[in-house]
This record gives structure tokens, C-alpha cells and sequence, in this order.
């Protein structure tokens, strides 16, 4: 224990003990492979299936059934491993982790033990202060339990055991991270590169990434351990980082009551804002891990870990650091250009073929973003193509058309899939330089206001603005603007 | 010619209807339990069908083990906890046997989940030993061992993790092999310890057995223990002779435990063995003693684990009126699992638990290790094959036993050892003491059952100790 701050007062002490003490956190994720096939029968995985239909006797561990290892699943389990500085053991062993819970049909979880296909990475997280490393302790392979159903009948718990089977990597930090908004980040960035990889979908809502959070807290400066408890339940990003800010203040007070913290597993309730005991060491599981003498020792050849390695795609720091080296991006562009893989590849394939891109940047940031938003799709699936894109900003950036009329020439694009072209032909929308068309629209306004005519002269200058709206909006947005304003200046003005 | 040739050969043939013999074989194993002192080889008396109508096993009826899953028969494991269980798919060595032309003419009964050499930890009713009902036909394949012993069938599947088909094959008077771990698939075969678990072959005679586990070996992709090699033809073991054979006696083996009188019958066959022009010659396997203890480690820790889907959950006993969770475990556990499941349960489970693991289950692999070298130096220094007792003593009475679990356990003394070596062994009858059948064990090294064949083959026919005067499976009709 740190120095016991035994009898100190209420809400002064626990204001001293969160200077004098840090928190000290290791993630504990679990990812769900994408695969079609669980990770030891041919069941497939898919989300939200009539419950039971995805089964086999397998992963229903009926009498006599043997499971046998889904290749694929190894090579996304080493794909993830090797992108996170692991050292890839050409040796490890599965293992039984025995318990009963209704949703486990074998009574044990086929996982990994002793020899984990996977130790020693790193990861270096971002944050606007600085960047950090946490150390991955390991990456294991196992299969998921089925699901318990509460609440589907009365006074009844149903079993669905679509998901028993489904593989998963667990990733391991080390107690690197030392607040929950650390935590929050490194969450978030190891999301993005796993998606990255392919390796999974890191569906939060659909349980494809579980977290589980160890916490516990030390004097600042100290470096051993003290007693850790365990968080479960934590849904999502803001869950984490509140769940850990609640855990951390939880034991702060309790220290600061001079009290001990206990080792203990607990749920974070989203809705109550609370986390609440699950189980205490004393009700803890002896799992009685041993060798699973149903599958061989799982040997990769090194060639086959160097295969894996060599296919790697970049991965996101570096790509954002290329990004702002290569393209000339600010930092936070290619940031935001690489927050996915699509969106970064879709960045690039608009800069490549326009030659340029901070046009390409500056209008995937913004309309293209909006527009991503407002239908609910993502790079991957956005209707607007990348090479119809950069026709677009070639329109804008050759003043064939207005920046305005393009963004709404984008908006018809994501409606109707229709290339930029097409569109600006049939609509008519080709920007008006003649100084004869635009002059005549100009003098349509001014006369149709003249009360404002009058204000502006009189000292309102920021009718200007006013005027340029009256004017777009009776070309129909096609004027010139460059024109629009030099004429307003001079009818105003002279 | 065995009776398993004989009868494909005549069934293909078209001599006789294709389900000719299996009629006959369902009528002897009626008979066998009709009169006083009924036979119980069985659980189930039904057929399943060949699928084809050619092959080795051509309308040959093959009793099957109660623990290997098939579509229709029930698989019970001989335990109430799976009374009635019918398993939605076939294990891969009776979709193999049936692939064959061979029929399953019912299952048999065994001690429960494998765990006993007596087959009266059933948890239904015990078998007796055709040759003399007063005693056991041995375990945990009593069954199947009975079912060819009493002339019902020629052959049958059973399964061996310690024993359990060599020992009972000795008890009864028949063959029975043990292949090389991983020759066998084990997807259906329901699991009591994975690591030590291997199908075997019981027959009237060398030839029978063979040629049921000649159709039954081979890889399976759905047993990942399964090995991925050519399984030579073993009928060309047939008729080699021993001339040449450098055949190793264990020291370890003539022991203390051993009756002097069954020791006298390995003697003689010694003696048959070199006159044929074998070589004999002491060795010496150090780590033996060590087996029973390592082997009583090993498999209740994987049975610990094997067992816990046995929860009353899905499928099975379970115990109506449980008020919780916890206690539908506790209730169709405790309701459904016999004493001896219940120690081994509770002994692996203590082998496994933190803080025990390294002085228990971590030790006892170190062991095992120690006695698959043991052999393996034998090997390599010219030994082609062991010879040894297969049990210490011939079939004892029934309850003579059950009081004394180390008593029982000791009657598997020379067995475990080719389970926890992966190694190949095989029993077959060298001679009698009181009119009780003695078995004596072939062990080779691992794939090599061929020489190990040889050597039981021709062993045979120089004892002349050949299953027979109970009951012949070619006979037909009616008549036992």
C-alpha cells in the first residue's frame, strides 16, 4: 500500500489524493475475426440470424465432436500480431479454460494458455499532448461462448448459441495507459488499425470488439502494482473513459477513507452512471487451464509469418505521417483522412488523378464528409466513385462551374449517381463570365432594392454580402462570383 | 479364411440374402440373454444398415461400443445421464464400417464413460463372461468383447484409453488391437481422456479383428488427431511366420502382480515363439511402474474436463425441479454420473487446480514422456516387437473387485502403457488357467500394427488358442 492518508477529511483529501496518485490501466480487447466460418467448425458467423440456426454438433459440443482450426482465422490472428510489433511464436498451444455457464456447451472455452500465438508488441498512441507507448503483452486466439438470453421469457434464461465458436483474438496490454482518457485513445487507435488490417469489422454495437479494463492506482512516481479490480461492460468509446474515470474516483475515495481496495470483477452500468460488483476473488473461477488435447500444437512455418508480414498494408500512423511528408497535408487533414482505410484510399486515388491534393483534400474534408454523413455511408460505399470526384473538382478548379454550384452538383451525384458532366450540361449550370449577362443581373438587383441601396451607401457595408446572395441567386448560382463582386463594387461604389 | 471373409465373400456372392448373417447374429444375441443368467453384451439390439452392398465387411453384422455415436441406435456411454441420447450424426468408424457393407447389430454395454475393467461400473446392468458367467468379461469393452466371445458377431468396435479393449479381449478369449494413436478417427467416438482415447478392434480371430480395423483406419479432416499417412494392407501380415522377429520381453512385466500361472502360459508361448524362429530376448522398460499412477493423473484430468458438457442443459438427464442454475448442474450431475465417475471427476479436477497443476498434471506428462522413451530405445536397439501378459490375472468374479478401486485399477498394470506411448498393442488368446481364457499382448512401435499383426498371427496358429466351442458367427439360422 502507499502511505495510508488514514483520517483524512472528505472532499480535501480526495482532491489531495487526485494530485498525489495516477492511475495505472491495461486494456484487455477482444476482437472478433472476419471470418465467414467459426473457428472450429464450418457454422457461419453471422450477426443477427434466428438464434440456434447457425449450430453444428461442434460448437454445440454434443458427445463425440472434434473441433478442427479454421486456417484463415490464423492468418488474420497473425496479421494482427505482426502489425502490432509481436513476436510471432512458430509454436503455440491451445487450451481449455474450464468453467460452467449455461451458454458454454463443452464446459470449457477452447483459448490459448501458456503459449499464446503472439508476445511482446507495441503500440504508439496519439494524443494532442504528445505521443506514448503501451506494450502488448500478448495476443491469443480463441473461440467465443454462446449468448445468454435474460429477458426473452419469463422466468426463463434462453441459450443462443449462434456465436459459440466465432474466433477471436484477446490483445493484451500492459498497464501502460495512466488515465481513462489514454485509455480512450489507444482504444480508438488500435480500432483503426485492426479495421485497417481487415481483421475485423470492430462492430461495437454487434460485439465484434469487447473491452475489458484493469484499473487500479499508486502514488505518482511509484512503479509497483497495487490491487487491480476489473471493469466489464464498457459498450463503447465514451463507456470506457467514463466507467474509468467512475473506477479511478471509486478508489480514490476508498483509499481515502483509508480503506484497501479489493480485488474484485465489476460491471459498468451505463444508464445509472455506476460501476457495481460482479464477483469477488474469494467466488473467482480456478479454470484449471490445460493443453487442448483435441487439436496439435499450432506450428506456423516462418514463411508463412513472413508472407503475412510482407502483405501488411500501410498502416495509419504512417500513412498520415506520409500524408503531411509527401502531399504537404496539415497534420490534422491527413489525420482525418486516415481516421479509415476507405477514406484514406479514396483520398488518395482523387489526389493521384488530379495531381493535387489539397483540392482533393479540402473537398473530401468538407462536402464529401457532409455529404458521407448525411446518407450514413463511408468511404467504402460511397455512390460518388473517386475518379468522378476529381472530374468534379476539375470543373470547379477550371471555373467551368461555381465552388457552390459544385457542391451542389456533388449533392445530385450521391442521389442519382450521374457523373458531374452530365448533370452541369442537362441543368445548364456552366458559370457565367460574360460581363454583359452578369451586369444586367447585377442592375436587376440593385434596382429591385433600393431602400438597401440607400443603407449601403449611407455606411452599411456588410449589405455587400447581401447583394452577392441576390445576384448568385438570380443566375441561378452560375454567375461568375469574381465578376459578381467587381461589378457590385464599382455600381455601388461609383 | 475368417468369418469376417467368409461371410462378405458369400454375401457378395449372392449365396445368401444380404442381411442373412445379421439375422442369424440378432438371434444368438436374443438367445445369449434368455436363460438364467442372461449375457447383457448389449444396450440396444438393432440394426443399422450396410450402406454398401460390396465390400470387406459385406453384410457382416459388427456390434459397436455404446460410447461411438450412431444415426439410430442410441449412444449412452452406459450412463444414465445420457439414457436415451441418439446422437444427429455418425461417428466416422461406423460410417466407415457401413461403407464397408458392414451392419451394426446393436450396441454394447461398457463400464460407464469407458472408466473401469469390468463393465460393471455400467450404469444399467453388468455383462457377464460368456466363458463363465460367474465373472467379468473385463472392461470397459465387456460388451463387445462378450458379444463376439459368445459366437454373436465375428467382430466388434470398442475403444481403448487404458486397456479397455485388450483387457476384456483377454478376459473373453478373443483379439483385441489397439492401434497407434491417431490411426483411428476419433469424431464420434465420444470422449473419456482425448489424449489416451483410440477406436480398437475386437474379433474371434487375428484375421477378424484385423480386417474390421483395416476398414475402419485412416485420416479424417475432422479429427485433428487424426494422422495424415497410408495405412498399409495389414492382410499381408497374414501367414508371414516369426522367423527372424526379434521379440523383446519386458522385465517390468513379470512382476510380483503377475499370477504365476498366467506368467506359465507366457512362458510356453515364449518357448512356441522361438521354436518358430524368433528371436527372444529380455529388456527392460524402467519408467513402468510409473504408468498406472501417471495414467490415473492423465486421464481423470482430461475426464474432468470431457464430462463437464454433461450438465443437464441441452441434452441428457436433468433434474426436474432444479431452483437454480448451480443446482441443474449439481442435480443431473449428481443423478446422473455413477461413483466411479464421480471419483475421477473429482480426482482430475484436483489434478488441474491451481496450485496442484505442475505437482500433478504437469509432472505425469514429464512421465509419460519418460515411458514413450522407455520404448522407444527398445526400438532402436533392435526389438521388433514386445511381448507381454495383457492382464495379471484371467477374469475374476463379479464384485470381487468393486470395493477396491486400486485393486481394479491394477488390472490395466500392462496395458496403459501403449496409450500413454501412442504405441500399438494387441491381445490374443495364448492358453487357459482353470478354463479361464489367457490373453497375451503384442506391442509395436507406433504405425508399425503390421508387425505386430505378424507376430500375433502367427502366435495363433501356433497356440491354436483360437476363440470357439461357445458360439460361431458363421453358423446360420436360429440355432446358437
Amino acid at each position: 500500500m502507499p502511505e495510508t492518508p488514514s483520517r483524512r477529511e472528505g472532499a480535501v483529501g480526495e482532491a489531495r489524493m487526485a494530485e498525489e496518485m495516477e492511475a495505472v490501466i491495461g486494456l484487455e480487447i477482444h476482437v472478433q475475426l472476419r471470418t465467414d466460418q467459426k473457428l472450429f467448425c464450418p457454422d457461419s458467423t453471422r450477426f443477427g440470424d434466428a438464434p440456434n440456426t447457425n449450430v453444428c454438433p461442434v460448437c454445440l459440443g454434443l458427445p463425440g465432436a472434434l473441433p478442427t482450426i479454421n486456417e484463415e482465422a490464423v492468418d488474420l490472428a497473425v496479421r494482427a500480431a505482426v502489425a502490432f510489433g509481436c513476436d510471432v511464436h512458430e509454436t503455440s498451444v491451445f487450451a481449455r479454460k474450464n468453467y460452467f455457464y449455461p451458454d458454454l456447451p463443452k464446459g470449457y472455452q477452447i483459448s490459448q494458455f501458456e503459449r499464446p500465438l503472439a508476445t511482446g508488441g507495441s503500440f504508439r498512441v496519439r494524443m494532442d499532448d504528445g505521443e506514448s507507448v503501451v506494450r502488448i503483452r500478448r495476443i491469443h486466439m480463441e473461440e467465443d461462448a454462446g449468448k445468454s438470453v435474460h429477458d426473452r421469457f419469463r422466468r426463463a434464461t434462453a441459450v443462443d448459441l449462434n456465436r459459440a465458436g466465432t474466433p477471436l483474438i484477446e490483445f493484451v496490454s500492459e498497464p501502460d495507459l495512466t488515465s481513462p482518457a489514454q485509455a480512450r485513445a489507444y482504444l480508438q487507435q488500435v480500432k483503426r488499425v485492426i479495421e485497417y488490417l481487415d481483421v475485423s469489422d470492430c462492430n461495437m454495437e454487434e460485439g465484434s470488439l469487447r473491452v475489458d479494463a484493469n484499473v487500479s492506482i499508486r502514488p505518482r512516481g511509484s512503479t509497483t502494482l497495487e490491487t487491480k479490480t476489473e471493469v466489464k461492460n464498457m459498450n463503447s468509446f465514451s463507456g470506457v473513459e467514463k466507467a474509468l474515470t467512475t473506477e479511478i474516483a471509486r478508489q480514490m475515495e476508498v483509499t481515502a477513507a483509508g480503506g484497501a481496495v479489493e480485488h474484485m470483477t465489476l460491471l459498468w452500468d451505463e444508464v445509472k452512471g455506476e460501476v457495481r460488483p460482479m464477483r469477488t476473488k474469494e467466488e473467482s473461477h480456478d479454470y484449471r487451464y490445460f493443453p487442448e488435447p483435441d487439436l496439435p500444437p499450432l506450428r506456423l512455418g516462418r514463411d508463412r509469418i513472413e508472407t503475412l508480414r510482407a502483405e501488411l498494408p500501410e498502416l495509419p500512423a504512417s500513412r498520415a505521417d506520409r500524408f503531411v511528408a509527401e502531399l504537404g497535408l496539415p497534420v490534422y487533414d491527413a489525420e482525418v483522412l486516415t481516421a479509415s482505410r476507405a477514406l484514406a484510399d479514396y483520398f488518395e486515388a482523387v489526389a493521384a488523378q488530379r495531381g493535387d491534393a489539397k483540392s482533393a483534400s479540402n473537398w473530401i474534408m468538407g462536402p464529401v464528409l457532409a455529404a458521407m454523413k448525411d446518407v450514413g455511408l463511408d468511404a467504402g460505399d460511397f455512390p460518388v466513385p473517386a475518379e468522378a470526384l476529381a472530374d468534379l473538382i476539375d470543373l470547379v478548379e477550371g471555373d467551368t462551374i461555381s465552388h457552390n454550384v459544385g457542391k451542389g452538383v456533388l449533392r445530385k451525384m450521391v442521389e442519382t449517381g450521374e457523373e458531374a458532366g452530365v448533370i452541369v450540361e442537362r441543368e445548364g449550370l456552366v458559370q457565367v463570365r460574360d460581363s454583359d449577362r452578369i451586369e444586367a443581373w447585377v442592375d436587376e438587383v440593385l434596382e429591385g432594392h433600393p431602400d438597401e441601396v440607400a443603407r449601403f451607401r449611407g455606411g452599411e457595408k456588410r449589405l455587400q454580402g447581401y447583394f452577392m446572395g441576390e445576384v448568385m441567386k438570380r443566375s441561378r448560382g452560375k454567375a461568375d462570383p469574381g465578376e459578381v463582386a467587381r461589378l457590385l463594387a464599382r455600381k455601388l461604389e461609383g | 479364411m475368417s468369418a469376417c471373409s467368409e461371410i462378405a465373400r458369400r454375401v457378395q456372392a449372392g449365396e445368401v440374402e444380404r442381411d442373412h448373417f445379421v439375422r442369424g447374429a440378432l438371434d444368438r444375441a436374443r438367445e445369449a440373454d434368455s436363460g438364467d443368467v442372461p449375457l447383457h453384451a448389449f444396450l440396444s439390439l438393432e440394426t443399422e444398415e450396410g450402406e454398401a452392398a460390396e465390400g470387406s465387411l459385406a453384410g457382416v453384422p459388427v456390434a459397436v461400443k455404446d460410447n461411438i455415436c450412431t444415426r439410430e441406435l442410441p449412444t449412452s456411454c452406459g450412463s444414465r445421464i445420457l439414457e436415451g441420447y441418439v446422437s444427429p450424426f455418425e461417428a466416422t468408424v461406423v460410417r466407415k464400417l457401413r461403407a464397408a457393407g458392414g451392419w451394426v447389430l446393436g450396441k454394447t454395454n461398457m463400464d460407464e464413460f469407458a472408466m473401469g475393467s469390468s463393465t460393471e461400473n455400467s450404469g444399467y446392468r453388468p455383462t457377464r463372461n460368456p466363458r463363465d458367467r460367474a465373472r467379468v468379461p473385463g472392461g470397459s469393452s465387456g460388451g463387445s468383447a462378450a458379444a463376439v466371445a459368445a459366437g454373436i458377431v465375428p467382430c466388434a468396435l470398442g475403444s481403448d484409453t487404458g486397456g479397455s479393449v485388450r483387457q476384456p479381449a483377454a478376459f473373453c478369449g478373443v483379439v483385441g488391437i489397439k492401434p497407434t494413436y491417431g490411426r483411428v478417427s476419433r469424431y464420434g467416438l465420444v470422449a473419456f481422456a482425448s489424449s489416451l482415447d483410440q477406436v480398437g478392434s475386437l474379433g474371434a480371430t487375428v484375421e477378424d479383428a484385423t480386417r474390421l480395423l483395416q476398414a475402419v483406419s485412416g485420416h479424417d479432416p475432422r479429427d485433428a488427431t487424426s494422422a495424415d499417412r497410408a495405412v498399409p494392407d495389414w492382410a499381408a501380415s497374414f501367414g508371414v511366420g516369426v522367423d527372424g522377429l526379434t521379440i523383446g520381453v519386458p522385465a517390468e512385466y513379470f512382476t510380483e502382480e503377475l499370477d504365476p500361472a498366467v506368467a506359465e502360459v507366457c512362458r510356453e508361448a515364449f518357448d512356441r515363439l522361438r521354436e518358430a524362429g524368433a528371436r527372444v530376448r529380455e529388456v527392460s522398460l524402467p519408467h513402468t511402474r510409473y504408468a498406472v499412477p501417471t495414467y490415473y493423473i492423465l486421464a481423470p484430468a482430461e475426464a474432468s474436463s470431457n464430462l463437464a458438457r454433461y450438465d443437464g442443459v441441452r441434452y441428457g438427464v436433468r433434474a426436474p425441479g432444479a431452483e437454480s442454475i448451480d443446482a441443474v448442474y449439481e442435480e443431473s450431475r449428481t443423478r446422473g454420473f455413477g461413483a466411479e465417475v464421480v471419483r475421477r471427476i473429482m480426482l482430475g479436477t484436483f489434478a488441474l487446480s491451481a496450485g496442484y497443476y505442475d505437482a500433478y498434471y504437469g509432472r505425469a506428462q514429464r512421465v509419460r514422456a519418460l515411458i514413450a522413451r522407455d520404448f522407444r530405445r527398445v526400438w532402436a536397439d533392435g526389438v521388433d516387437v514386445l511381448f507381454t501378459p495383457t492382464s495379471p490375472t484371467p477374469a475374476f468374479r463379479l464384485g470381487e473387485r468393486t470395493t477396491d478401486p486400486v485393486a481394479m485399477y491394477l488390472s490395466d498394470i500392462y496395458t496403459v502403457t501403449a496409450n500413454l506411448a501412442g504405441i500399438p498393442g494387441i491381445s490374443i488368446p495364448i492358453g487357459a488357467v482353470e478354463g479361464l481364457p489367457v490373453g497375451g499382448q503384442f506391442l509395436a512401435p507406433m504405425w508399425d500394427e503390421a508387425r505386430m499383426i505378424q507376430a500375433a498371427h502367427a502366435l495363433e496358429s501356433l497356440t491354436g488358442a483360437v476363440a470357439g466351442g461357445v458360439g460361431d458367427a458363421r453358423r446360420e439360422g436360429t440355432d446358437a
